[in-house]
């Protein structure tokens, strides 16, 4: 069976509200994914999208962007993990090539979030827990992440400095990439002193909802070297669960999904932690990002903090995670963002990522997740 | 009567499990077991995946639970605007189960601690909506 390789990669600019559609919004990341390949729409034989359903109006969103894009009479169907949806169409875009059904897919995740308020988006996010036995109680997602960082703190004496730490570093980074939502740079004391949203976890611990798109291009291995001269290799795939209640959760110190999925795929890849060069984490909050240090073996359980404080996350340190500025920088499309991780690690293996390039960086690695831990993706990327 | 009345804002009401609601208004917090293999659930379940039964028992949460982890949402959803701040918290029970729910606006913020003890109790709302709650043991 043939090798799988990403050939193209986009996405639009996140913003906080778009003034688009969701079909313009797709062609932003189309464009910029199919720009520099020797194909066109015509040679791309089915098409994955990737969102989570009622933040805008329309349903089976596949067939609309499919006739935009004119990808029709191509397959196309939807697929939905909440806000890891694009890596589950990685997932999906993989096994389709790897089966012999078809020789190159696009993987499109999109979200347009600025139709609702922010209170109706947050209602939204309550509902991606259990509707009967816990959404009634006013759960929210930062509310289950707050709730993990409680707990995280309790049990190895994180503080809330700590957590700060993960937004200065990816403030630093956001300021330089065109793409994101959010780019200021951001002191400790900024963040320390942000309004308490659901404690411990501020307003600055805190990614914004934004419109956004990102489209991925997989093809099989003679394919994607006609296509491209620089394919990126598809080499681990990790998928997992965890409970959708709260209350089925074995611990609150890490995300049992994610810690699932990184030993799928590292074993898959045949890598070992210290291998990755460049990560990108899901930090939906800054808690996230610390939890996914752990989650994936950067750090030792209860050691997340001590890369922080070492600096190890940043550009020229052991282990540089989230350098375009993360999901607290760029602002988080649902259904987009894990394109957009993945993306970015593309751009970092080529050697294309300007505004922060890790040194000869061969080996990448994208942790995406669903909802407050209930769908866990790991994903390891090859030059 | 299903779960139309549960909680601030519910968003279904037809259940199997629907005799909760009963047990509840007269003053229990119940989970399921598996007669079959003694599978235990909360949130109650109505079949057991484990053995494919559905011959479940009700019995009551009355332990003291400990406090896992708590948070004080101070921004609440659409339809929840006017609770918060109210405090979230995830309690174990030595009936083998977790449950999330609010503590009892009794508890102040500084008097929580990881760890501290708390029963589930049934919690009357306004406009005769019912929960639970957390409530100091
Ligand atoms: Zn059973």
């Amino acid at each position: 069976m043939e090798d799988v390789a990403i050939v193209g990669a986009g996405q639009s600019v996140f913003a906080r509200s778009c003034g688009e559609s969701i079909r313009e919004l797709c062609f932003e990341a189309y464009k910029e994914a199919l720009e520099g390949l020797d194909i066109t729409g015509n040679d791309i034989d089915a098409s994955v999208v990737c969102s989570a359903p009622e933040y805008d109006k329309q349903r089976s969103p596949s067939g609309l962007i499919s006739e935009y894009l004119e990808l029709t009479p191509k397959p196309t169907f939807y697929v939905e993990t909440v806000c890891s949806s694009s890596s589950t169409g990685l997932r999906v875009a993989w096994s389709l090539i790897k089966a012999g059904l078809h020789k190159t897919v696009a993987v499109i995740g999109f979200q347009k979030m600025s139709e609702l308020s922010s209170r109706d988006a947050a209602e939204r996010m309550g509902r991606g827990g259990d509707i009967i036995w816990e959404s009634p109680f006013g759960i929210t997602m930062p509310a289950g992440y707050a709730m993990y960082a409680r707990a995280h703190m309790a049990r190895y004496g994180t503080t809330e400095e700590h957590l700060a730490k993960v937004r200065v570093k990816n403030s630093h980074y956001g300021v330089a990439n065109p793409k994101a939502n959010y780019r200021k740079e951001l002191s400790l004391e900024d963040i320390l002193n942000s309004e308490m949203i659901t404690s411990p976890l501020k307003k600055f611990d805190c990614c914004a909802n934004a419109d956004g798109s990102s489209c991925i291009i997989l093809a099989g291995g003679d394919v994607a070297k006609s296509i491209t001269k620089k394919p990126i290799w598809v080499v681990g795939l990790g998928a997992a669960t965890d409970t959708m209640s709260m209350a089925g959760r074995k611990s609150l110190t890490g995300l049992q999904c994610a810690q699932e999925a990184a030993k799928q795929a590292y074993e898959m890849a045949g890598v070992k932690p210290q291998d990755i060069d460049v990560a990108e984490v899901h930090d939906c909050f800054t808690v996230s990002e610390l939890l996914a240090y752990e989650d994936l073996g950067f750090a030792k359980p209860g050691e997340g903090a001590g890369l922080l404080e070492d600096k190890e996350t940043y550009v020229e340190g052991k282990i540089p995670v989230n350098v375009d500025g993360g999901l607290l920088s760029k602002g988080h499309p649902i259904g987009a963002t894990g394109g957009s991780q993945i993306r970015t690690i593309v751009r970092q293996l080529r050697g294309e990522a300007t505004e922060a390039q890790v040194k000869d960086a061969e080996i990448g690695l994208v942790h995406n997740i669903g909802g407050v831990g209930q769908y866990g993706n790991v994903t390891i990327l090859r030059r | 009567m299903g779960f139309e009345n549960f909680g601030t804002v519910s968003f279904t009401a037809e259940a199997k499990v629907a005799d909760f609601i009963t047990q509840l208004e007269a003053g229990k917090v119940m989970a399921t077991r598996c007669r079959k293999c003694g599978g235990s659930y909360f949130p109650p379940k109505a079949d057991c995946p484990k053995c494919l039964s559905s011959d479940v028992e009700w019995f009551e949460v009355k332990s003291q639970g400990k406090l896992l982890s708590y948070t004080v949402v101070n921004y609440g959803p659409s339809g929840f605007e006017n609770d918060a701040p109210y405090i979230l918290a995830l309690v174990k029970f030595d009936e083998g189960i977790q449950i999330l729910a609010r503590l009892s606006r009794d508890i102040e913020e500084k008097d929580i601690k990881m760890g501290m003890n708390l029963t589930v109790n049934p919690a009357k709302l306004p406009d005769n909506r019912i929960a639970y709650e957390f409530r100091r043991a």
